[in-house]
C-alpha cells in the first residue's frame, strides 16, 4: 500500500459517475411488463464495479451502501424478485444519493448522512418489506448489511488515534486457507502478543447462504497492530500462511489522510453501538447534520471541480499524432532547403511553406476536434428529468432524442445544460396537457417531447418540440398589454408575439407550480444563449404544440473571419454570417424618408448600416467616400448590409474576451490578435443589427 | 493594505507625472511599465478609454488619465509610458488595465501616517478615487486608489469626471 492511492481517485470518480449514468439510463429504460435481463445485468455490473472501486479506495460508506443496492439487483437478476415501479424508483433515488455521496467525497466535504440514511432505509424496506412471497434470501441479506455497518463503525475510533506506531495489515486469505490447517484465530493471538491488535472483518464476499461452502474462507481482515515491532517480526507471524493469502503491510505512523467518511447513523442496531463509542465520535456524527444547509447552499460549487478532465476518442488522438508526424516531416524538409539555400530553390520553398500551412491548419482543426463532445452528454440527463416530473405531474410523456451524436464544443456543452433543463421543464409543465385534456382534444393520451440536435452551417441547432397545447397568441398579447409591456393597439407579427415570452417577468401560467410559472427564466434562458453567441426562436401553434429552436456556434474558441477596413480600424466579420460582398458607389444607395439608407440587391431592399457612423470612426479617408463595399450579412433572421471601406482578407482568428479586462461592448462580440500583433475587434452581427434599429 | 508584516507602517508607491503634477499608485498594483504604442479604438467607448492593446495574448484596455481628469491634452511622444495595473474588483476578480502617463518618476517609501486625507471639494470634485495626499520634497503627490478609479463598473456608466450629469455613453458621444 505504499502507492499513493489518491492519484487514482480522479479516475475512480469518473468511472463511478459513468457507472451511475449507466445505472440511471438502464433503470429508466426498464419496461416493467417485459424485463430485459441484459439491462438488469448492465445495472448490476455498474453497481458492482462502484462497490468494488469504493471498497478499494476505502470509501466504506459508499461500498456498504452500494452493497445493499447490489443485493436488490442481484435478486432481480436471478428472477427471485419482481421488478416493480416502487423498486425502480427507490433504486433511482439511491443512484442520486450515491452521486451526492461521491461528489461530497470528491470535494472533500462531509457526506450528507441524513439523506443517505433515508435512502438506505427506503432500500432496506424495499429489500425486506417486499420480501413477501420470495423466501429466505432477504431475511439473510439484511442482517448481513447491518453487520457490515458495524464493521466500519468499529473502525472509526481507531482511525482517530493516528499518532501510534505500528502496522496496518490487509489480510485476505484465499479460499483454501482452512484446508491447510491454518487458523486465522491463532495468527491473531500471536499478533496480539506483539502489541495491541484491533481487527476489522470484511464479509462482503460471503456468498448467499445456499451457495455457502463451509470449508472455504470467504472472509478477509483489516488488522491494526499498535506496536514497535518491525515489519520482519510481523511478517514472521504470517510465515506459514504466506502462500495461502494476500498480505499488505502499511506503517501506521505515516499520517494517513483522514478524510473520515462519517458513517450512516440509521438502522437501530447500529445506534446502540454508537452510544458506546467515544464522545469524540459523537461529534463526528453531529457535524454532518449541522453542516447540511451549508452543503446544500454550496451545491452549485460542485460542478466546476468535476469537469476538469475530458475523455477523448482514441481515433481522434491517432489522427492528431499522424498530423504531428506530417508537420515534423515538412519541417525537416524546409530545414533541408534552408541549409543550402539558393535562388533556384524558391519554388521548392514555396511548396514547402504551402504544405506547412495546410498541415498547421489540419492540426489546429484536429486539436479543436478534441474539445468536441457529442451533445448526448447533455441529452442523457433528460430522460430522468422527464420521468420524474411527468410522474410528479401525473402526465404521460415520452421523450425522443434525435441526433445525440452531434458534436459540439465542450464549453457549449457545459453552458447549454441549464437553459435546456429550463426549457424542457417548461414543455413538461405548460406544454403537454393532462391526459384527459389531450384525449378530449383528439390527441393521443401520451404526449411527446422531441429533443433534436443537428448541424447547420457553422452552427448547431437544438430543437425542443412538444405536441402540447402550444401558445395562445391572443392571450400572450392580452397579458403583455395588461402588464404594460406592450402598448395597446400595436400590431405585432406572430414572431414578435412569441418573443414576448422572453421578456423579464412575463408569465401566462394561471397558477404557480414548483416547476415553473414564475415568469423568471425565459429571459435568463435567452440571455444565457445570447452570451454564448447564439439565438433562440419560438414557433407555436395553438393546440398543436411548440417548437423552440436554439442556434449556437459550434465552438467558442476560434472562428473563420473576414477582416474589413473602416478608416484606420480593422474589424473581423464572422464568415458564417456573411452572405456576399458587393462593391458599390454612393449613387447606388437610396434614402428612405431622408434618413435610413437602403440598397437594392436584386429585388430586395437591404437596410444599410454605415460602420463608420455606428462605430463613430473618425480616422482615415473622408467621411463620405464615393466607393465602398457592402458586406451582406444575416443577423436575427434578416438580411442587412454593412458599409465598409475595404475587404482585407480571410483568416481564422482566435477569440479573446474583451470582458476579461474591460466590459461588453455593444456590437462587438470579442477581440482577436492579428498577425502583426495588433488587436482587431470581432463584430457581433445580430448585436449590430439591434444597435442600428435603435 | 500592506502585506509586509515587518514595516506595517510603510508602503511603497510608484510616482508618475501627468501634466506637471505628480501622482502615486501602490507599487503592488503595478504589473509592468511599457512604452506607448498604437492601440485599437473601441467603438462608442468613453473618450478617456484610448482603446485596447495586446499584452502577450490578452486584450487590455488603456485609460488616459489626462482625459479622465479633464486635464489639457498633449500628444503622445516617445517618452509617454503606459503603466499596466492589476485592479481588484469585487474582492475576487482582477482586471488588467493600462494607464497613460507622461513619465514615471520614482518609487517612494511612504509612511502611512504621513498620508493626509484628501481635502473635501464638495460637489466640485469627487475625491473618492484618491487615497490621500503626501508631501515629498515640497511637492504634493496625489495618491490614487486604482481599485476605485479604474473599476470597470465605474467606467461603465460615466464619462470624464467633470461630467456632472451621468449620461449614457452613446448619447454623450453622438
Amino acid at each position: 500500500m505504499s502507492i499513493d492511492m489518491s492519484q487514482f481517485h480522479q479516475v475512480f470518480f469518473e468511472e463511478c459517475f459513468e457507472g451511475l449514468e449507466a445505472m440511471e439510463s438502464g433503470l429508466l429504460s426498464l419496461d416493467l411488463g417485459d424485463i430485459d435481463s441484459e439491462v438488469i445485468n448492465t445495472i448490476f455490473r455498474a453497481a458492482h464495479s462502484i462497490k468494488g472501486g469504493s471498497g478499494t479506495f476505502g470509501f466504506t460508506v459508499v461500498a456498504g451502501y452500494t452493497h445493499i443496492m447490489e443485493t436488490l439487483l442481484d435478486e432481480m437478476r436471478d428472477g427471485r424478485r419482481q421488478v416493480t415501479k416502487p423498486a425502480v424508483d427507490v433504486l433511482l433515488g439511491s443512484v442520486d444519493c450515491l452521486r451526492d455521496m461521491l461528489t461530497s467525497i470528491q470535494n472533500e466535504e462531509d457526506i450528507d448522512m441524513e439523506s443517505a440514511a433515508k435512502h438506505q432505509d427506503a432500500l432496506e424496506i424495499e429489500l425486506t418489506g417486499a420480501a413477501g412471497g420470495h423466501g429466505v434470501q432477504e431475511s439473510e441479506s439484511t442482517p448481513l448489511d447491518v453487520v457490515e455497518l458495524d464493521s466500519y463503525l468499529e473502525e472509526e475510533p481507531e482511525e482517530e488515534a493516528l499518532e501510534e506506531q505500528g502496522w496496518k495489515i490487509a489480510f485476505c486469505p484465499y479460499l483454501n486457507l482452512l484446508h491447510t490447517g491454518n487458523d486465522p484465530v491463532r495468527l491473531f493471538r500471536q499478533l496480539s502478543e506483539l502489541g495491541e491488535l484491533t481487527s476489522t472483518v470484511n464479509i462482503q464476499d460471503i456468498p448467499p447462504f445456499a451457495e455457502l461452502e463451509p470449508e472455504e474462507c470467504n472472509i478477509s481482515w483489516e488488522l491494526k497492530l499498535v506496536s514497535n515491532a518491525t515489519e520482519a517480526e510481523v511478517r514472521d507471524v504470517f510465515s506459514f500462511v504466506e502462500d495461502d493469502c494476500a498480505l499488505e503491510f502499511t506503517p501506521l505512523a505515516k499520517p494517513k489522510k483522514v478524510k473520515k467518511v462519517a458513517k450512516p447513523k440509521p438502522v437501530t442496531v447500529v445506534e446502540e453501538i454508537q452510544v458506546e463509542t467515544v464522545t469524540e465520535e459523537a461529534i463526528h456524527v453531529v457535524l454532518p447534520v449541522v453542516k447540511k444547509p451549508v452543503v446544500e447552499a454550496d451545491a452549485s460549487k460542485n460542478a466546476p471541480k468535476a469537469s476538469s478532465s475530458i475523455r477523448v476518442d482514441t481515433d481522434k488522438i491517432d489522427t492528431l499524432i499522424n498530423m504531428v508526424g506530417e508537420v515534423v516531416i515538412t519541417q525537416s524538409m524546409l530545414g533541408l532547403i534552408g541549409e543550402n539555400f539558393s535562388m533556384d530553390k524558391v519554388g521548392q520553398l514555396k511548396r514547402g511553406l504551402a504544405q506547412l500551412e495546410r498541415h498547421t491548419r489540419d492540426l489546429q482543426q484536429s486539436v479543436m476536434n478534441i474539445r468536441m463532445l457529442p451533445i448526448s452528454f447533455v441529452f442523457s440527463r433528460f430522460p430522468r428529468l422527464v420521468h420524474d416530473i411527468s410522474t410528479q405531474l401525473g402526465k404521460k410523456i415520452t421523450l425522443k432524442l434525435v441526433g445525440e451524436n452531434t458534436e459540439v464544443d465542450k464549453a457549449v456543452v457545459e453552458l447549454i445544460n441549464d437553459p435546456l433543463v429550463h426549457l424542457i421543464r417548461n414543455s413538461l409543465d405548460h406544454g403537454i396537457e393532462m391526459p384527459a385534456i389531450r384525449v378530449a382534444a383528439g390527441k393521443s393520451e401520451m404526449g411527446t417531447i422531441e429533443l433534436r440536435a443537428y448541424h447547420r452551417g457553422g452552427h448547431i441547432v437544438i430543437e425542443i418540440v412538444d405536441d402540447g397545447g402550444g401558445l395562445d397568441k391572443n392571450r400572450l398579447l392580452a397579458k403583455a398589454i395588461e402588464k404594460g409591456l406592450v402598448e395597446e393597439n400595436v400590431i405585432l407579427s406572430d414572431k414578435q408575439i412569441f418573443e414576448l415570452i422572453f421578456l423579464p417577468g412575463f408569465s401566462t401560467a394561471e397558477k404557480l407550480t414548483d416547476i415553473s410559472g414564475r415568469g423568471v427564466g425565459m429571459d435568463v434562458v435567452r440571455r444565457n444563449i445570447q452570451s454564448l453567441g447564439g439565438n433562440i426562436d419560438i414557433i407555436a401553434e395553438l393546440g398543436k404544440g411548440t417548437t423552440i429552436a436554439i442556434h449556437l456556434p459550434l465552438t467558442l474558441a476560434i472562428l473563420d473571419g473576414q477582416s474589413v477596413a473602416v478608416g484606420n480600424e480593422t474589424y473581423i466579420v464572422p464568415l458564417v454570417s456573411i452572405i456576399e460582398s458587393i462593391n458599390i458607389t454612393e449613387k447606388m444607395l437610396n434614402k428612405v424618408a431622408g434618413k435610413g439608407e437602403t440598397f437594392k440587391l436584386r429585388n430586395e431592399y437591404l437596410p444599410i448600416i454605415r460602420m463608420r457612423e455606428i462605430f463613430n470612426v473618425q480616422s482615415g479617408t473622408a467621411t463620405k467616400s464615393n466607393e465602398g463595399v457592402i458586406v451582406v450579412v444575416e443577423g436575427q433572421g434578416a438580411l442587412c448590409g454593412f458599409l465598409v471601406d475595404e475587404l482585407l482578407g480571410q483568416q481564422q482568428v482566435v477569440i479573446k474576451s474583451l470582458e476579461a479586462n474591460y466590459r461588453r461592448v455593444e456590437g462587438v462580440s470579442g477581440a482577436t490578435i492579428l498577425g502583426d500583433g495588433s488587436v482587431a475587434l470581432i463584430l457581433d452581427v445580430p448585436g449590430l443589427v439591434r444597435l442600428s434599429v435603435r | 493594505m500592506t502585506t509586509d508584516i515587518h514595516n506595517k507602517q510603510i508602503e511603497q508607491f510608484l510616482t508618475f507625472e501627468l501634466a506637471r503634477e505628480v501622482y502615486g499608485v501602490e507599487i503592488l498594483k503595478v504589473q509592468e511599465i511599457r512604452g506607448w504604442e498604437a492601440v485599437r479604438v473601441i467603438p462608442n467607448a468613453p473618450s478617456f478609454i484610448k482603446g485596447v492593446l495586446n499584452l502577450r495574448g490578452s486584450v487590455i484596455p488603456i485609460v488616459d488619465l489626462r482625459e479622465r481628469f479633464s486635464l489639457d491634452q498633449c500628444d503622445y511622444t516617445q517618452k509617454t509610458v503606459v503603466i499596466v495595473l492589476c485592479v481588484r474588483h469585487h474582492r475576487t476578480e482582477t482586471f488588467v488595465i493600462g494607464i497613460v502617463a507622461d513619465a514615471v518618476s520614482d518609487v517612494l517609501d511612504i509612511k502611512l501616517d504621513e498620508i493626509k486625507k484628501a481635502p473635501n471639494f464638495g460637489t466640485q470634485l469627487d475625491t473618492g478615487y484618491m487615497r490621500g495626499m503626501h508631501v515629498y520634497k515640497k511637492n504634493m503627490i496625489m495618491l490614487l486608489d486604482v481599485d476605485k478609479l479604474l473599476n470597470p463598473d465605474e467606467i461603465d456608466g460615466m464619462d470624464t469626471l467633470d461630467d456632472i450629469s451621468p449620461l449614457d455613453n452613446e448619447d454623450s458621444l453622438s
